[in-house]
Formats: C-alpha cells, sequence, structure tokens
C-alpha cells in the first residue's frame, strides 16, 4: 500500500480551514466552492485584492483538477469517486494556502515536473513573456484548456509552486499542488 | 445585421453585439470550464460583421473574473476586431478595470501589446 491519501487529507485539514473538501471534481462543485468562498472572504472583509486573486487561483487550481483529473485510475481501490481529487483552503501566517490534490499516471510526470520547475525558475517579466507566448501561440484543448493555468497562477501570486508526488501504485503517483496567496 | 444580447450567468458574462449602432460588450465574469463553445457564436458573429463593419465600433470589456480557458477566447475576439481595423475602420477597445486591480489592468496591457487596435485602459472608481 503506497501513499495514505485519507490520512493526508486529514492531516491538512486540521488548520485555519476556509474549506476542505475531497470527492469528484465536478463543474458543480467548482461554482459551489467559489461561491461559498467568496461568501466568506466577505464575511471576514479581506481586501478586494487578495479575494480577487484568490479567486483566481481557485479558478484556474480546480478547473486544471476538472480537465486533468483522468476519469478511471488502474489499480486504485473504489473507495475514491471517479474524477478524485481534493481541495484544501486554509489561511496560515496571513497569507491563504491552497493545496490540491489528484492521482496522476506515473508517465505524466516528467511533463509536469518540468513545467513546474521551469515557471518556478522564472522572473516576473520572463511569466509574463510565456504567459503571452503561450496565449498567442497555442491552441485550446477539446476540453477547453490551454496551458496557461499554472503560469497565470504564479503571476498572479508572485509566489513558487510547491509540489509534491507520492508515490501510489505501480502507475500512479497522488501528486499535491501548494499555491500562497 | 442581428444583434446578440446574451444574459450573464454564474459563470458567463452578459454579450451586448449590436449591429446597429457597432457597439461590442462583455461584462461580467468569464470562467466557464469550456469558453470555446461560449465564445464560438461571438467570433462567428464578429467575423459576418467585419465583411460590411459600420464606420465605427466601439468595444466595452468589463470583466471582473476570467479564466486563462477564457483569454484565448478573448483574444480570438480581438483579432477579428484587428482584421476590421486593418481593413481601415475605425475601432477602439475600450478595457475597463477596478482601480485596485492591477491583475486586470496588466491583462489588458497583455493584450494591448499583442493586437494592433487602439485601447483604451479605463479605470473604474467608486
Amino acid at each position: 500500500m503506497g501513499f495514505n491519501v485519507k490520512e493526508y487529507y486529514e492531516n491538512i485539514s486540521k488548520g485555519n480551514i476556509l474549506l476542505a473538501y475531497k470527492g469528484s471534481i465536478t463543474s458543480e462543485l467548482i461554482n459551489d466552492v467559489l461561491e461559498a468562498v467568496e461568501k466568506k472572504l466577505e464575511e471576514v472583509n479581506e481586501l478586494s485584492k487578495t479575494r480577487k486573486k484568490l479567486y483566481n487561483v481557485l479558478v484556474e487550481s480546480m478547473q486544471n483538477l476538472y480537465h486533468h483529473i483522468e476519469e478511471s485510475h488502474e489499480g486504485i481501490t473504489e473507495e475514491f469517486d471517479p474524477k478524485f481529487g481534493l481541495l484544501v483552503i486554509e489561511k496560515e501566517d496571513g497569507m491563504y494556502k491552497v493545496t490540491t490534490g489528484n492521482f496522476i499516471n506515473s508517465t505524466k510526470i516528467k511533463f509536469l515536473k518540468e513545467k513546474i520547475d521551469k515557471i518556478n525558475s522564472l522572473s516576473r517579466d520572463e511569466l509574463k513573456d510565456m504567459y503571452k507566448f503561450i496565449l498567442n501561440h497555442q491552441k485550446l484543448s477539446a476540453k477547453g484548456g490551454g496551458g496557461l493555468g499554472l503560469v497565470d497562477i504564479a503571476r498572479k501570486t508572485g509566489s513558487k509552486l510547491e509540489y509534491v508526488f507520492h508515490n501510489y501504485n505501480n502507475n500512479y503517483y497522488f501528486f499535491n499542488l501548494i499555491i500562497k496567496v | 445585421m442581428e444583434s446578440i444580447f446574451i444574459e450573464g450567468t454564474l459563470k458567463t458574462p452578459i454579450v451586448k453585439f449590436d449591429g446597429k449602432t457597432g457597439i461590442v460588450e462583455i461584462k461580467g465574469r468569464s470562467i466557464p470550464e469550456n469558453s470555446i463553445e461560449f465564445y464560438k457564436p461571438l467570433v462567428d458573429w464578429l467575423e459576418e460583421y467585419a465583411k460590411k463593419p459600420l464606420e465605427k465600433t466601439q468595444v466595452n470589456v468589463q470583466l471582473e473574473y476570467f479564466n486563462t480557458s477564457s483569454s484565448k477566447c478573448i483574444l480570438d475576439v480581438f483579432k477579428k476586431l484587428e482584421a476590421i481595423h486593418k481593413a481601415k475602420h475605425d475601432v477602439v477597445i475600450n478595457w475597463y478595470y477596478e482601480e485596485d486591480d492591477e491583475d486586470m489592468l496588466e491583462a489588458g496591457e497583455d493584450y494591448e501589446s499583442i493586437i494592433r487596435v487602439p485601447f483604451k485602459m479605463i479605470e473604474i472608481v467608486d
């Protein structure tokens, strides 16, 4: 038995939690999360600048999950919903920390890791150039994904993307992305 | 030509493309999972409009949020407008942003640097 997703989820859901979810990532779920978070940020009178950045990060990170989660996971126990993903938003040291998690086929790790490392190595101006280049030169996939989500997140937050690949079984890893806003 | 009026939803903006006045407006939130579906009719409309545009086309874009899926479709919309401008018709894009929203201003400037159409950055003050 590889990485324990449930234990991980329970551990990261213990802090000052704004929202924690694990299960299918659907279009409706994204609506519900956005609505709930918007309401909470309004209640605590969060700065509109921070509110907007967090909202954008949530849209991009959840839609990344929505577009990239694989429908079926070979060898992953039945306890996980199809399109399983997790999302935890917490407030830590005056910042919002957004953690997402999803299963990823081990064949895709290299590509994803290189992409994130590349993004993390770029300055603000270089990120802007990369964003504009992809915007202007790459076509949208049939699902509507554009390969811009992570670049946009890095640009808007100004912080490095943190990630971990946890080995789950021979074919799958559990991928965690941690974003600070 | 026929105009397009679309009500806004949780994830899609209010759209008014008016063939009689040459005023083209996109307002609100544009965060659908798949934006192609939403924007294709708008791009098609502009392609038709470009065949016989009015002397002056005024474009108002006032978005609170847009996702990266929409960003490419918005570029497609602007490319159609660029073609109209290139054919020596008057086109201006008014890009609205809220006063504290530097990200939205910067997004407008990104488009301005890619698309050869005059842009006006307009700050919305409460």
